[in-house]
Formats: structure tokens, C-alpha cells, sequence
């Protein structure tokens, strides 16, 4: 830090740019145009500062969406995407009448809350419990966080195997307490347990940390109030730590639902060869799986855009319901 | 933030209550168990990669390494072109990370410490942009690619991912903290205009963060399996992509092993890296990665 002060300071006595020059009386006109510039890079620097982000986000995140939701109101070949044909709604309320996009959405929200409940409550237990003092923590939360470290297709790959029915090491761990042979693979609830499983493994460490770094904000004095007033450990957790974290509960919440709402790695390769359909009853074909079987293997890229327009409006519905509960929670308490 | 103190204040000393904050013998139970959990299927890639398919296929499976790493290894690059996709994935990560890196110092310095017109409303606006996802862009995203000729380009993959509305927020609330307005005009009063201010000032200062928040997009970068997927083939695949054609799922007739072998290649990079800046990570993390 002291260094970068005297850089800039050696800088700033350089002759282009004298400390004070602008007062000298000898250079009027000159120090008027640098008052100028000045006030100009004050003015401007801000905004070319952000522009590269906002120019990007509106070439390749804002105007693609739009585009999307054009599109879902016509009908277009992916070969052939010049001809469109204006269909109206008809793309949505052909999706109402279809059985498989209700077997994708209930199996989003299946494997969603499956996956992400147990996830986010373990997470914040790990990270009440990392945050004690101890031995080999710096160890133990980076050993949690490695999963992270994992992509998709090596994590389900992996897991592919530890769940395979006849000889993975799941079953055979099962058996040696006496549970009979599960079929993860084309059973609806266990192949859904098994991808939930994956999604779970590579998340719960992520999140701990980012309660952790929250829990490290609480301030100390509150739990010594609390122990004063004869709170135990678990009371302190629930009525100290958890209320004072909320803000970021409630991000993690949303975080995992948008993750939850795109799933699509995961159920594409956990049924390797015929990934896309997830599995042979689509027992665990997700929305996302779904719009990627409309657009690109039956080519038809305006149904595919409405299940993406769906995708969002499904969003945007939940994440009006988390905030409603957010904040009755919030009046309930008092805060 | 909420409020805590509903209970009424009832002074009472207890015994012992000075170490409240020391982890009992459960918590490092409870804690080893979920190490465990963690890293035992790391653990177990690697024993698969090294034994035979026959072996992998057995009940119950290899619980230790075996000699025929380097074998799988061999076989897999034949299956699939895992030198070129590793070679691609550092191209993609390197890119993606350090742009996003540049423009997310660049604009979370802005939205932390410059005054402009519109500035809550535009900050409002980035995070907002982090609830859309990403498949909603992905068909027109397609269209653009295939109309430019990009198809299969790795450009294709780094264009759309050169700025993230995260890395924007992770930096200003970085920068609010740790950027003192004081050194700004100081500098300011020496006459330094802003871009001097940003490299002489304002990059020493961030370099911390900013290390944190290119490995963060680095990982997430190398991992990114939907997009990457639909814009290349198995000719120029990142990692994830050749991965997905060294296959997995029911096929019994696929050597098991040389699958965990692809996976423990596409792996090992970032774990390496893990292992060593893992605690700068879980620092950069835990130090302010959101604090909302």
C-alpha cells in the first residue's frame, strides 16, 4: 500500500502533470483546458469504467433473451432458422397439453428440493461447526470445499459408477446392512436420489464457506450476551446465528434455485447413451434436458424457446414466493 | 438484519462459558465424517483410473490403487483427444478469467468509489442480471455463432462469458471495504487522472481480491459443461466436452476404468491448484465473497 501512495504521489510531481499547476497565473489558457479534461475524466470515467460489462451483458445476455422470447412465438427450423413462422401462443399452450413437459417440470422440482434442501441445511450446519476454534480447520475446509474443485461430467461420471446397480459401491455398501439391490438408474425416486446426490456433493462445502464468511460478520458480543443469559449451544445457533445470517440464507436460496431450475449436465450424462431423453421413461428429464431434446435433436427451435421463456417466468413466480415468505418471516420476528 | 436480543437480559455468569467458541469432540466427528464424504469419491477416481476395467467391475470394487494408470491413460487419450481439450480448457479458463478479472476490478471500483449519476440503479441492474439464466440466451446465442461462422471456435465459448455480473459485485464489495477514499484524492490532488489512479492506486490494492475472483471464475470456467457442449464438437472439445463422449451411464460393454481415468485427467489440473491455494481460496471465500 505505502509503495502504490508513492508511486502515484512521484507521478503526480511529474512535469506533464505539476502538483498545484493549474494555480500558476503564468498558464491560464492551459490550466483552463485542464480543469476541463479533468472535470471530464471525473465526469466520464465512471461510466467507461462499467461499459465494458453492461456492452457485453447487452450483446450476449440481454438481447439474446429478448430475441428468445421472439422466437417462442414462432415456429423455426434449427437448420433453417431464416423462416419463421408466426405461431402466436401457440407454443406455450401446445407445452400445457404435453405430457412430457409435466413429467420434466415436476421432475425439476423434485430433484430440485431434493438436491437443495438437504444441501443448504447441511451446509449451514458445517458451517456453524467450522466456525468453532480448533485443530486442522484450515485442512477441513478446504477438504469441503474440493467437490467444488470437481466438474459436472467428472462428478457424475463418477457417481455414475459408485450408483450402479449390479456392482457400484453404493449397493454394495446397502447390502452389507441388509438392503436389498436398488435400481438407480431407471427407478424414478432412486435415479432422482442418485443425480440430487451429485448436485448435493459438489455444492454443500461452496455453501458452508459462504455461511461461514457470514457467520464470521456476527458480532462476538452477541453470543456472550447469549451464554450470559444462559442460551445453549443449539439455542445460540437458532436464535443468534441463523436470524443475524439471513440476508445470506436467502441468497443461497436463490443461488440453488436458479442452479436447481437449469439442471442439465448432470441428468444428460448420469444416463450416458440416451442422455437426453433422461432415461428411458424420462423418469429424470429436466426442463432444461427437455428444451435441449426440443431445439436441438428435433430441431424445433420455437418450442425449445418457450420452454426457456418458461424456465424464467417459473423463476420469477418462485422467486416472488421466497421473498413473500421472506419477508412475513422477517414482520414475525419482529425485525 | 434481524433483530436478536428478544429475551429479556438476565445476567448470570456461567462456568466455562469464556469457551463457548472451542470445538467439542462431536464437531470433529461430525467434521472428519464430512471430509471424508468429500474427498473419498476424489479418492476413489483415482483408484478406479488405476486398476483394471474387470477389477472396477467387481463387487465389492477396489478400495486401493493398482498399476494400471498409465495404461487407462493411454486408452483414454485414444478415445478421446484429452490433450487438445486440456490444452483448450486452459485457452477458455485463461481468457475468461483474466477478462473477468479486468472489467469486474474496472466496474466494482466504479460502483465502490466513484459518484455517477444512475450509479444504484445500474449497480441494482448487474446483480439483477445474475437470476437470469444462462439456457434462456443459449438458442439466439447459437444463431449469432453459427451466423459469425464461429461454430466449433473456441471464441465461440469465450466471447458471451468475457464479464460476469458476480465478479462486478464480489470486486465493489471488496473495494468498498478495502479502498480507502482518502489515497483516491490524494492522488487526485496530485493530479493524477483516473487511469493512473486505477493502476497506481486501485490494482495494488484489489490485487488480493482480484487473485481470488480469477481462480473462482478459472474453476467455474473449466467446469462449464451446457454451452461449451452445444457450440463445439469432439474435433475441439474443452475437458467436460470430450468427457461426455468417453461416456458413462448403463453401457456395461465400456471399460469403467478408463472413464474414471478421463475424469480423474479433466480433474486433476484444479486439484492441483486446490491443493495448493486452497487455503487462499477458502480465505478469498470466506474473507468477503458475499456479504449481502
Amino acid at each position: 500500500m505505502a509503495t502504490s501512495i508513492r508511486a502515484a504521489a512521484e507521478d503526480g510531481s511529474a512535469p506533464t502533470t505539476a502538483p498545484g499547476g493549474s494555480r500558476t497565473p503564468a498558464a491560464p489558457q492551459r490550466s483552463d483546458r485542464r480543469s476541463r479534461l479533468y472535470r471530464l475524466d471525473l465526469k466520464a470515467s465512471p461510466y467507461a469504467y462499467i461499459a465494458p460489462f453492461f456492452l457485453c451483458f447487452a450483446a450476449f445476455g440481454l438481447f439474446p433473451l429478448i430475441w428468445t422470447g421472439w422466437l417462442s412465438l414462432h415456429r423455426v427450423d434449427l437448420l433453417n432458422q431464416d423462416v419463421m413462422d408466426w405461431r402466436g401462443v401457440d407454443n406455450y399452450t401446445r407445452l400445457w397439453d404435453t405430457d412430457q413437459f409435466w413429467t420434466a417440470l415436476r421432475n425439476t422440482f423434485t430433484i430440485g428440493v431434493i438436491s437443495t434442501v438437504p444441501q443448504l441445511l447441511m451446509a449451514l450446519g458445517l458451517a456453524h461447526l467450522l466456525n468453532y476454534r480448533m485443530r486442522g480447520r484450515g485442512f477441513l475446509r478446504v477438504a469441503i470445499l474440493a467437490p467444488y474443485a470437481t466438474s459436472i461430467a467428472a462428478a457424475t461420471l463418477v457417481f455414475v459408477q459408485l450408483f450402479n446397480p449390479d456392482y457400484g459401491m453404493i449397493n454394495w455398501l446397502l447390502s452389507t446392512v441388509g438392503i436389498d439391490r436398488t435400481d438407480w438408474y431407471s427407478e424414478t425416486w432412486p435415479s432422482q436420489i442418485a443425480i440430487s446426490t451429485i448436485v448435493t456433493w459438489r455444492w454443500t462445502g461452496y455453501n458452508a464457506l459462504i455461511y461461514l464468511a457470514a457467520m464470521q460478520a456476527v458480532p462476538k458480543d452477541l453470543y456472550e450476551a447469549a451464554s450470559l443469559d444462559g442460551a445453549s449451544r443449539w439455542q445460540q445457533f437458532t436464535k443468534v446465528t441463523v436470524p443475524s445470517i439471513r440476508p445470506t440464507i436467502l441468497f443461497t436460496i436463490i443461488v440453488s434455485t436458479i442452479g436447481a431450475t437449469q439442471l442439465f449436465g448432470e441428468p444428460l450424462l448420469f444416463g450416458g447413451g440416451v442422455g437426453v431423453s433422461g432415461g428411458s421413461a424420462h423418469q429424470y428429464q429436466t426442463l432444461g434436458l427437455y428444451m435441449y431434446e426440443l431445439g436441438w435433436p428435433s430441431r424445433q427451435l420455437g418450442r425449445a424457446s418457450a420452454v426457456a421463456w418458461t424456465m424464467l417466468l417459473i423463476l420469477l413466480l418462485v422467486g416472488a414466493v421466497q421473498m413473500l415468505i421472506a419477508r412475513r418471516n422477517r414482520t414475525k420476528l419482529g425485525g | 438484519m434481524a433483530v436478536i436480543s428478544t429475551a429479556p437480559l438476565r445476567r448470570r455468569m456461567r462456568p466455562g462459558a469464556g469457551d463457548q467458541d472451542k470445538a467439542g469432540p462431536l464437531t470433529y466427528a461430525v467434521l472428519a465424517i464430512a471430509a471424508v464424504v468429500s474427498l473419498f469419491p476424489l479418492y476413489w477416481t483415482f483408484v478406479a483410473a488405476s486398476n483394471t476395467g474387470e477389477r472396477v467391475a467387481q463387487s465389492p470394487p477396489p478400495m486401493v490403487p493398482s498399476g494400471e494408470l498409465w495404461t487407462n491413460i493411454t486408452t483414454a487419450w485414444s478415445q478421446a483427444d484429452m490433450g487438445k481439450a486440456l490444452l483448450n480448457s486452459t485457452v477458455v479458463a485463461g481468457c475468461v478469467s483474466l477478462s473477468t478479472v479486468l472489467f469486474s476490478t474496472l466496474a466494482g471500483f466504479a460502483f465502490a468509489k466513484l459518484r455517477f449519476r444512475g450509479r444504484n440503479a445500474l449497480l441494482t441492474l448487474v446483480v439483477a442480471t445474475m437470476t437470469i439464466p444462462p439456457q434462456l440466451s443459449v438458442i439466439p446465442l447459437y444463431r449469432i455463432i453459427t451466423d459469425l461462422n464461429w461454430g466449433n471456435q473456441l471464441k465461440a465459448v469465450i466471447l458471451p462469458s468475457l464479464v460476469a455480473a458476480f465478479g462486478v459485485f464480489f470486486m465493489r464489495q471488496f473495494l468498498s471495504e478495502a479502498l480507502p477514499l482518502e489515497l483516491i484524492e490524494a492522488a487526485r490532488v496530485d493530479g493524477a487522472h483516473s487511469l493512473r489512479i486505477v493502476w497506481h492506486v486501485v490494482l495494488p490494492i484489489a490485487r488480493p481480491a482480484m487473485a481470488v475472483l480469477g481462480m473462482l471464475v478459472f474453476v467455474q470456467s473449466w467446469n462449464d459443461f451446457f454451452w461449451p457442449f452445444v457450440v463445439l464438437t469432439q474435433q475441439n472439445p474443452t475437458v467436460q466436452v470430450a468427457l461426455s463422449s468417453i461416456g458413462g451411464g448403463s453401457g456395461h460393454d465400456i471399460n469403467q476404468a478408463v472413464i474414471m481415468t478421463g475424469a480423474l485427467v479433466g480433474t486433476l489440473p484444479l486439484l492441483l491448484i486446490f491443493a495448493v491455494l486452497g487455503k487462499h481460496i477458502v480465505g478469498g471465500i470466506t474473507a468477503g465473497a458475499v456479504k449481502s
